[in-house]
């Protein structure tokens, strides 16, 4: 009876939550992006190498024209849970650019070939510098982007993703919002004659022109050259230097787990043994004195 | 309970130990001999899975705190590096990040245990009053730690909470500069909330200490709220607490480790992986969820000085529950009416954690006044008068009785007394 009470109360509050609900219009009302399938979700979920190789092909080669990545370090191109590049491979990719040093003992800087131990140098010297080659806006460091990026998923969903495991908003986002500019509506007054309209962006008006589409990028292992195909590898790409041990992460859990639950089944069993005795009769237990 | 201590040493050692400092003994009665009573359920774990995660605070805040920079310039990155480059810092920083958030879970269930079996009546009054102090200790502990990765969300939320100082007539805005260290949040406020962060939780243990002796000396409550009276109402804490505790510790496990390893970011919020920026304001300044009750009445009240005193009063009117609840029966097994309310008030916390989620307009804002209403209706007007009114089932004569013959009512054909 005292269950049922509660599973009526609870009914009452949720039928209150659905009432209030309604009235709930936010300001910048955004649009749901819609669920890609990625091997880096669910509990096993791995990164796929070869897409981060190809994520980072487009990165290099597109946004990092404009965005920085101040935390990817040549050398994390090899590490493993990553694109595994090997570390031939890393040390080709730092010896690309030009990184400057200093000072030497003349007291001057210099610039020198990048090494692996390296940071992934930024596009631009300073904020100010990016913003007033972008119009005003500055386009944000990549680094952690794809865990700073989410969107509302609003009740029961966020209860649910409590036990299906879903975070990937932000990867679904991000892929959404490549894919996601539109013509303008004609109701639509875009802030400043710069700007684009993206219909998963908040606000929709955005600073970025959109940028890739087919055949941008060169793919080397028979991927298709499609806008679709490079705003996934790029995501998952930025989902890899945002949560780089994500794949020992899920790996040493998963032990953990197996261990917590074996355990616990052992402990539980302990238990009903200790208080075997207790349960049957009250004067069973042993009091030392 | 009992005074006396039961423990004999038997190597000499223990024995030239026990004359000098006798630490032996003081745990062999406390955590061996301790009577506890043999009718305690799975809720009443939550008091040592509070001790073990504060352990794991302590532990693994301590590491971090060796590759962690205070420094407004640096600790965004810092914590990156931790995530990156530190071994098994991933690890560190998740199980500390959520290890906070269980913290708050097991200190809410434990609190809400005390409501529904009556734990705060005398004589554990005091024992009650530490608990509320140890909940104001580990909400401002929280709240400096949420500070350190200096997100925009670390920020935001210094930035809202120390101007709630400003809302005190005449000396606010000094006394909020005092805490600022300046005329912002700035760097000297991200310094001393660092240097407060890692000396709190050592003030939550001394003060843990006192609530354990508290409860060491009044003795544990028990699901019927009546008193042991005789030897077979106990079981000793060892193995029959010790046992029964680590199965729920290592279930509770579980559930941290889940969080940890599988969805370490889902109970923060994506803003905080934004470098703090005080010149771009987040569309919703959002708190941690445990604190969102509380935020949900501090914004239902339209007058800022009203408002920061309800969030006072909300927390601070949990230490006077002693007596604001005038009921002799301690159980909500044996009070029908109260056990009622106890779940809508459970009800309207967990709706008021909803609300402070929200924006606060329309409807959301309305719903938080009545909910904010009722949350001191409660302690107010239905816990005093409940005492007056209720008519309360019969208790049983011991803990034995309830366990072995259920709650009979007195006069029914009602089982002979079991002897001992």
């Amino acid at each position: 009876m005292n269950l049922k009470r509660t599973i009526l109360a609870f009914a009452a509050a949720g039928a209150l939550a659905g009432a209030l609900a309604t009235p709930a219009a936010h300001a910048a009302e955004q649009v749901t992006p819609p669920r890609q399938s990625w091997s880096f979700s669910g509990p096993f979920g791995k990164y796929d190498p070869a897409q981060l190789q190809r994520g980072f092909k487009v990165y290099k080669e597109v946004c990092a024209a404009c965005h920085s990545m101040n935390l990817l370090r040549f050398r994390n191109l090899a590490e493993p849970g990553g694109p595994e590049f090997s570390l031939a491979q890393a040390a080709a990719v730092a010896a690309e650019y030009k990184i400057k040093d200093g000072p030497n003992e003349q007291g001057e800087m210099f610039e020198r070939d990048g090494r692996i131990a390296d940071a992934f140098p930024a596009p631009f010297p300073n904020d100010a510098a990016a913003r007033a080659a972008n119009g005003g806006v500055l386009p944000p460091d990549m680094s952690v982007i794809a865990k700073a990026r989410t969107y509302e998923r609003g009740f029961p969903w966020f209860v649910l993703d409590m036990f299906t495991q879903y975070q990937e908003q932000g990867p679904d986002y991000l892929t959404a919002l490549m894919l996601g500019y539109r013509e303008k509506p004609a109701d639509f007054t875009m802030p400043s004659p710069t700007m684009q309209y993206n219909m998963y962006f908040p606000g929709h008006a955005i600073g970025m022109p959109p940028p890739l589409s087919n055949d941008r990028v060169t793919y080397d292992d028979g991927a298709p050259q499609t806008l679709e195909q490079y705003s996934k590898d790029v995501s998952a790409f930025l989902m890899w230097i945002a949560e780089p041990h994500l794949v020992a992460r899920k790996r040493l859990g998963f032990q953990v787990m197996i261990f917590l639950i074996v355990f616990a089944g052992l402990l539980y069993f302990t238990k009903k043994k200790v208080w075997h005795a207790v349960d049957l009769e009250p004067g069973a237990v042993e009091k030392k004195a | 309970m009992s005074g006396h201590s039961l423990y004999q040493p038997q190597s000499p050692f223990m024995k030239w130990m026990e004359r000098r400092l006798p630490i032996a003994g003081l745990i062999h009665s406390s955590f061996v001999v301790y009577p506890t009573p043999r009718n305690l359920n799975y809720w009443w774990t939550f008091g040592g899975i509070l001790t073990f995660m504060l352990g794991v605070q302590i532990i693994t805040g301590i590491v971090l705190a060796m590759h962690y920079t205070p420094h407004v310039d640096y600790a965004f990155n810092s914590v990156e590096h931790i995530m990156r480059d530190v071994n098994y810092g991933w690890l560190l920083r998740y199980l500390h990040a959520n290890g906070a958030a269980m913290f708050f879970l097991a200190a809410y269930v434990h609190m809400f245990r005390g409501m529904y079996y009556g734990s705060y009546k005398e004589p554990r009054e005091v024992l009650w009053i530490l608990g509320v102090i140890l909940l104001l200790l580990i909400i401002a502990t929280g709240f400096m730690g949420y500070v350190l990765p200096w997100g925009q969300m670390s920020f935001w939320a210094a930035t809202v909470i120390t101007n709630l100082f400003s809302a005190i007539p005449l000396v606010g805005e000094p006394i909020v500069s005092w805490l600022w260290g300046g005329y912002a949040v700035g760097n000297p406020t991200l310094n001393r909330f660092y240097s407060l962060h890692y000396l709190l939780p050592f003030v939550i243990a001394g003060v843990v200490v006192l609530h354990i002796w508290a409860l060491h000396v009044a003795g544990q409550n028990n699901p019927t709220g009546v008193e042991p009276r005789r030897d077979t109402d106990t079981v000793p804490f060892t193995p029959y607490a010790t046992i029964k505790d680590s199965f729920l510790m290592i279930v509770f496990c579980i559930l941290f480790a889940w969080f940890v390893f599988y969805m370490p970011n889902y109970l923060g919020h994506a803003d905080n992986y934004i470098p703090a920026n005080p010149a771009v304001t987040p569309t919703h300044i959002v708190p941690e969820w445990y604190y969102l009750p509380f935020y949900a009445i501090l914004r239902a009240i339209p007058n800022k000085l009203m408002g920061v005193v309800a969030l006072g009063a909300s927390i601070v009117i949990l230490a006077f529950l002693p007596w604001l609840d005038t009921s002799k029966v301690r159980s909500a097994r044996y009070r029908p009416l109260y056990r009622q309310f106890f779940w809508v008030f459970v009800v309207v916390c967990v709706g008021l954690g909803w609300l402070g989620s929200k924006p606060a307009e329309g409807g959301y804002v309305i719903a938080a006044r009545i909910l904010t209403l009722y949350y001191f209706a409660h302690f107010l007007i239905v816990l005093p008068l409940l005492g007056l009114f209720e008519k309360t089932k019969p208790l049983p004569n011991s803990i034995t009785e309830s366990v072995l013959h259920g709650d009979v009512p007195l006069g029914a054909s009602a089982p002979p007394p079991v002897k001992t």
